[in-house]
């Protein structure tokens, strides 16, 4: 159960609550609302792992 | 045995399968919550989605999942019931506050990769009092199932590919006990053509080498801790029941349900009378533990092919035998 | 519903909104066109429309009713003469709408030469369509000496596709909106008649074309090789596919050899003259390239699994048969 990919965060909402907390992230250009809520130390330009619109990891810069 | 349906489909799209030398048998596992959910859960979404006032929002694999008298909700939609396929199940909160006229209803599936993603949705329509949406619970839970699978003294499975992502999400703890207890290599793997090669290498070292340890062969993403804020939300938001996986009967813990407060979010109470080993003309259980070959089924590619599958493992493409039946048939 | 009653409404629509946008070569509304035809050979083909939503990304159904039933023609080498075309107009669409469908329509055809020289429309009661449903049929004319068809096709020719693969379905995907996906990428739908007509011109020995649709590079495909009783080898590594759609398959679970397209196509010519197509082809798309070959061809009692006559080597070098999706590709998250 397993379709994630990861993309760049380029935005986010800064709700303070993390259960509202939102950003944009695109995969190669293609954008989507995807919760920050899981992913409370994430920062815009980090790459996310995102599985049905819930990032689940924020990946190391390789 | 590759775990995860999402495993299988890669392995299948790449050729690893046959790129392997005939001495490394992949069994493709019950890694899809799709082909497990029971039949009893889509005839009650089907049944649902039939009333003109409810909207029924579901990932796109659960469409051609067959209900216990073979039909499936993309049917439904082609009759006119109002099926959505959804991305995220967040999206889902938005249909349900925009159209406030409309009873919406989630199928909610998944392992614990997608836990999280239902318990953000619920912890928001608690919040915001929302009175027209419920979820139809058939989240899955992957490690009691193997628990059971590897505990069956038949099961010829020497070693596992667990689901990444899965592990993303859970950590290592539960998969340390199941390699212990069932002493068997356990390898934690990712998704890409080299992800699976390295997860696979692995699993067969630690057999040429006589050991049954859990290894991270997916670093980039698991961790041991995995995700704490998303299991947190997991278990905040659910609580593990016993649920009945297609095809191998009732898994002790197998699922989960709401809890309190959410729990009236949830469409019906969790109970299901457990069917050993799906119907009688499937012989999945056998299937998936490594016991039968798909092509020896006697209902393989005549009675029983993708178009209509009579059980789980032919449902979807990642299926052990709808994927025996593309490219080996 | 009045406007398709037959009476006064409809014949305003027709003389007030149609026909000013479309022009006429005679102004004069009879129940048939007469056409004078230059050639022995005629090609005719018709097509039906019904994307939803009626405007998308780089496109609209006006424009696509124009350049797809053209470029039906221009699969067979044809140039095109006059064009049909059917309107069923779902009861409710805004006149406004309608207006600039047609004015789409008008500007594709001034834009490739070609008149719309008779047609029909019709009202349906609200909920009975997707706003606008239209049918064109187009009559062209062959000149040139090649039969361009599948039967054509022999072992060891190449198979170019004219350009990168998939904009179109993840144009109307990102426009539907349901998804969620948001994106910059336009649909790729496109006239094919002057890269075929200049492929032609260069002596190119085109042995098949096929526009690429509905179910993408996987189904033209299949039909090819099941037409042509040949298998084909496509390699994954050469199809061309923009990373944006790529990335947007691999969220969706969806394959980008499968997506929809509306302004691509397939070339299948003798090997030797794989440079002069693609030098032709990259002037209008600099992705377009050799992406695989014609195998074997298949005879009665062949041992060739010609379940799946069309093959992809995958990046691993395995080559893996190309399985059509039951119907049309539903994202999946599993």
């Amino acid at each position: 159960m397993c379709l994630a990919v990861a993309g760049e965060l380029v935005s986010s909402n800064h709700h303070p609550d993390p259960l509202w907390r939102v950003g944009d992230v695109s995969f190669a250009g293609v954008l989507r609302q995807v919760s920050l809520a899981c992913v409370p130390t994430a920062q815009i330009g980090d790459q996310l792992l995102v599985h049905v619109g819930v990032a689940l990891k924020v990946m190391e810069p390789e | 045995m590759e775990v995860c349906g999402g495993q299988t489909h890669a392995l299948l799209r790449h050729g690893l399968d046959r790129l392997l030398e005939d001495s490394i048998e992949l069994i493709h596992g019950p890694g899809c919550p799709v082909c497990v959910t029971d039949s009893e859960r889509i005839d009650q979404a089907i049944a649902l989605v039939k009333k003109p006032e409810v909207t029924l929002c579901s990932y796109g694999d659960m469409l051609r999942v067959p209900g216990s008298d073979g039909s499936n909700l993309l049917g439904c939609r082609s009759e006119g019931a109002d099926v959505r396929v959804i991305y995220s199940p967040l999206d889902v909160l938005e249909i349900a506050r925009r159209e406030r006229d409309r009873q919406v209803v989630f199928l909610a599936v998944g392992f614990e990769t997608t836990a999280p993603a239902t318990g953000l949705l619920v912890q928001q329509a608690h919040q915001q009092r929302l009175t027209n949406l419920r979820l139809l619970m058939a989240h899955v839970r992957v490690a009691p199932a193997l628990d059971q699978l590897l505990g069956d003294p038949a099961c010829t499975v020497q070693g596992l590919l667990a689901a990444g992502h899965v592990c993303a999400v859970m950590g290592e703890a539960e998969y340390v006990d199941l390699a212990a207890q069932h002493r068997r290599p356990i390898v934690m793997t990712g998704f890409s053509p080299e992800a699976l090669l390295r997860g696979i290498l692995c699993c067969i070292k630690q057999l040429e080498e006589g050991r049954h340890d859990l290894r991270n062969a997916y670093e980039a993403v698991v961790d041991q801790g995995g995700n704490r804020d998303a299991r947190r939300l997991i278990e905040t938001v659910f609580e593990p029941v016993d649920r009945v996986w297609r095809g191998l009967g009732v898994i002790g813990k197998g699922g989960y349900r709401l809890r309190d407060p959410y729990s009236a979010l949830a469409v019906e109470p969790e109970e299901l009378d457990g069917q050993p080993y799906g119907n009688g003309q499937c012989p999945s259980g056998q299937v998936l533990r490594g016991l039968m070959r798909p092509g020896d089924c006697p209902s393989f590619g005549d009675a029983c092919t993708p178009a209509h599958p009579l059980g789980a493992p032919m449902v979807s493409s990642e299926g052990a035998c709808a994927a025996y039946f593309r490219f080996h048939h | 519903m009045g406007h398709g009653g037959g009476g006064r409404l409809m014949r305003e629509l027709i003389t007030e909104l149609v026909v000013p946008k479309l022009g006429h070569q005679k102004n004069v509304l009879h129940d048939a066109a007469l056409l004078y035809t230059p050639g022995p050979q005629l090609a005719f083909s018709t097509d039906s429309y019904v994307v939803r939503p009626l405007f998308f990304p780089g496109g609209d159904i006006g424009r696509l009713a124009v350049y797809g039933s053209v470029n039906d023609l221009a699969m067979a080498g044809a140039r095109p003469l006059a064009l049909s075309l059917s309107l069923i107009i779902e009861e409710g669409l805004e006149v406004d709408c309608l207006a600039r469908v047609i004015d789409s329509v008008g500007e594709a055809c001034r834009g490739i030469g070609v008149e719309v020289i008779t047609g029909d429309t019709k009202v349906v009661e609200r909920g009975k369509g997707d706003g606008l449903f239209i049918n064109s049929t187009a009559i062209g004319v062959v000149e040139h000496p090649l039969n361009i068809s599948p039967s054509a096709i022999r072992p060891g020719d190449a198979v170019i596709v004219s350009g990168d693969l998939g904009r179109h379905g993840l144009a109307v995907l990102s426009a539907r909106a349901e998804l969620g996906l948001r994106s910059p990428i336009e649909s790729d739908l496109a006239c094919l008649l002057e890269p075929v007509m200049e492929l032609l011109a260069a002596g190119v020995e085109l042995h098949c074309l096929r526009d690429l649709t509905r179910g993408g590079l996987a189904s033209a495909s299949d039909e090819i090789a099941r037409s042509g009783q040949c298998t084909l080898q496509l390699e994954q590594q050469r199809i061309p596919v923009h990373p944006s759609v790529n990335a947007a398959c691999e969220v969706l679970g969806l394959d980008p050899i499968a997506m929809a397209n509306e302004g691509r196509m397939l070339v299948i010519c003798p090997a030797e003259q794989v440079g002069l197509a693609l030098t032709v082809l990259r002037r209008y798309q600099p992705e377009a390239a050799r992406v695989g070959k014609v195998g074997e061809r298949w005879a009665d009692g062949s041992s060739l699994d010609v379940r799946y006559p069309v093959s992809l080597i995958s990046e691993l070098g395995v080559n893996c048969p190309v399985v059509l999706a039951e119907g049309e590709q539903i994202p999946r998250i599993c």
